[in-house]
């Protein structure tokens, strides 16, 4: 089942046609890579997922909801989760926070006054927070202050603050951007742990390493178009890839 | 590292800061600071500056406008005793309404914008309160002269309508004025800031502190920012709409000048003084610059030259000239040196003094300590 459908979508700065009729299906359940060159569009893509930018024409269709003109908070509600390229966090707050944030927002909904409660009282938000917090590793640093983290354990508390609202659909921009290979590859893991949750995730990726790794499906997408698409290791036997991608040379 | 919190350990914070206030006219008697009306400033502009801390402390909007909110809750609470008579209490509750409303439009137009803009809104909304207030409207405000209670007023449930001498709030016979006022602003200030700590501990505070923090995580997380920040606005200028209230009920005169950016700003400097964000920081500053302006601005050049009276006259002439500078009329110069030494040497305000001190004695005791237990190990 297609849980993300995206057809027609056409996109323009001024004069520059950053996405040329798109379209893209993705399963319900895989982890769909995409990747291409710089300026491909591939962010730009990714934005109108999540109702950042709005497409000029074509559809996005999330199940059976439209996500064209939805507000950001709207579009999480309705299941869509979203990791930053650089990791975006609360980070004058400490982890356990971090993390209790969006398990409220997914209990309470987008807006919720609760200026009376105790949240240290609330043991099915800490306890479910305080999970989330051992499955990535990061337990015993709850009180630190998020600032305080390294960029691998920052992506570390991204990603559990967006696996903590058991989203439908996940968005990973360049999820190991900037990183050493020791934090990418435990990155890696972490993402392949998640996997086996059945969470369907789509991944923006730079690193072939991480994509063959990682990816059930790749499009690859090249001057705002999908050229190709298949199993990873279908796209990196084809010519056209190597072309756009790689300029001609060998994998 | 963040400090644990705990229900028990907030009750304890609680009575202790009640005790506090509660005895203050005792222990700053020794600084001249132990008398009613200075008292009463403690607690009117603890209680305003403790309401501004709930909307820039935690979400960090930093509104310039906050004094319009402390005017209409000052011509709600007199135009109160003018129709149902002297008992303050009705006459605060009105307040908070009217202000709560007045807020809530302000804010839902100012808080389109986020940073200056948003800052510069507020102060637009204000100015035009403070000149609607002293022109436009003086039918509702009685203009420059101010609003103040007259014997021909209706007052309907005022009962003792007989009264000799000037017209006073009082709750039930206790006169507002003196140590009774005090006691009265000293319970409304408790009670509100027995709200604000619960706010400081609710999942509600936590989401404002997320708006200052990063709201476009916010976004994407689910939450629309919006509507917790002009609930924390609301609240705010309702804090303020009660402080207006009790301005008033400790002396029932309403005048627009309340209204002026000058007193918008004044409340911004309380807050950063004390220590913005933090529970007891404005309540510090606030009670900080009501004592200097009531301590510098009462000096004179005779007081000077009282104290600098052991100095041989060819220096002490010089020094008592510099210093009148900063005194009497001018004591906002102390003022301003003062809060500039703050900002730039503790940023966090004097909580942030405090917790460098407590952390000092800490790190003291703590080195003897390890001392006494690596000593039975030799």
């Amino acid at each position: 089942m297609e849980i993300l459908k995206v057809s027609g979508v056409n996109k323009a700065f001024g004069g520059l046609k950053a996405l040329h009729d798109v379209n893209l299906a993705v399963e319900e359940g895989m982890v769909h890579a995409i990747i291409g060159p710089n300026g491909a569009g591939k962010s730009t893509l990714l934005n109108c997922f999540v109702g950042r930018l709005i497409p000029d024409t074509g559809t996005v269709m999330f199940g059976d909801t439209s996500l064209i003109g939805l507000k950001a908070h709207k579009i999480n509600q309705a299941g869509v989760s979203r990791v930053f390229q650089t990791p975006e966090i609360f980070s004058d707050l400490t982890l356990l926070e971090n993390v209790m944030i969006p398990t409220m927002a997914r209990r309470d909904g987008e807006f919720a006054l609760h200026a009376f409660k105790r949240l240290d009282r609330d043991a099915e938000i800490h306890d479910k927070s305080m999970h989330m917090l051992e499955d990535v590793g990061l337990a015993e640093k709850k009180d630190m202050i998020a600032a305080s983290l390294s960029r691998g354990d920052k992506r570390r508390l991204e990603l559990a603050m967006c696996l903590v609202q058991d989203p439908k659909l996940l968005l990973l921009d360049e999820p190991t951007a900037g990183m050493s290979r020791a934090d990418t590859n435990n990155t890696i893991d972490l993402l392949k742990r998640i996997g086996d949750r059945g969470i369907t995730k789509v991944v923006i990726e730079h690193d072939m390493h991480v994509v063959f790794s990682l990816a059930d499906k790749v499009s690859v997408l090249a001057q705002g178009t999908v050229i190709c698409e298949g199993k990873p290791q279908e796209i990196k036997g084809d010519p056209r890839v190597q072309e756009a991608y790689l300029g001609g040379a060998h994998l | 590292m963040t400090s644990k919190t705990s229900p028990m350990r907030d009750w304890i914070f609680f009575v202790v800061f009640a005790i506090a206030v509660l005895t203050m006219p005792i222990w700053l008697a020794p600084i001249g600071a132990g008398y009613p009306d200075l008292l009463q400033k403690f607690m009117i502009y603890g209680l305003f500056a403790t309401g501004f801390n709930l909307l820039f402390g935690l979400t960090g909007y930093l509104s310039f406008g906050h004094a319009a909110f402390l005017g209409v809750g000052s011509y709600s609470a007199v135009w109160t005793f003018k129709l149902l008579g002297m008992n303050p209490v009705p006459a605060a509750i009105v307040a908070v309404i009217t202000s709560g409303i007045f807020a809530l439009l302000i804010g839902y137009v100012s808080l389109r914008r986020s940073g200056i803009y948003f800052s510069i809104l507020t102060l637009a909304f204000a100015q035009m309160s403070y000149n609607l207030a002293y022109s436009v409207l003086t039918p509702i405000t009685n203009g420059e002269t101010g609003l103040r209670v007259l014997r021909t007023d209706p007052r309907l449930f005022d009962s003792s309508n007989a009264v000799d001498g000037p017209l006073i709030a009082n709750l039930f016979g206790i006169e507002m004025t003196g140590y009774a006022g005090f006691y009265f602003c000293a319970i409304v200030l408790l009670i509100a800031f027995f709200i604000a700590q619960r706010i400081f501990r609710s999942p509600f505070g936590i989401m404002l502190r997320a708006v200052k923090t990063n709201q476009n995580r916010m976004n994407y997380t689910g939450l629309n920012p919006r509507p917790y920040t002009l609930a924390a606005f609301v609240i705010s200028g309702m804090y303020a709409g009660l402080a207006g209230a009790l301005l008033c009920i400790t002396d029932p005169l309403a005048g627009a000048e309340r209204m002026q950016w000058t007193a918008s700003g004044e409340v911004v400097l309380m807050t950063i003084l004390g220590g913005a964000g933090t529970l007891l920081g404005p309540i510090f500053g606030a009670a900080l610059i009501k004592y200097f302006e009531n301590i510098f601005s009462a000096f004179n050049d005779q007081t000077l030259h009282e104290i600098f009276g052991f100095l041989p006259d060819f220096i002490e002439v010089p020094v008592v000239s510099v210093t009148s500078l900063f005194v009497g009329e001018g004591w906002h110069l102390t003022l301003g040196v003062l809060f500039m030494l703050i900002v730039i040497f503790l940023p966090g305000g004097l909580m942030e003094g405090f917790s460098r001190i407590g952390r000092l004695f800490k790190r003291s005791s703590g080195k003897s300590e390890s001392r006494g237990a690596a000593a039975p190990a030799d």
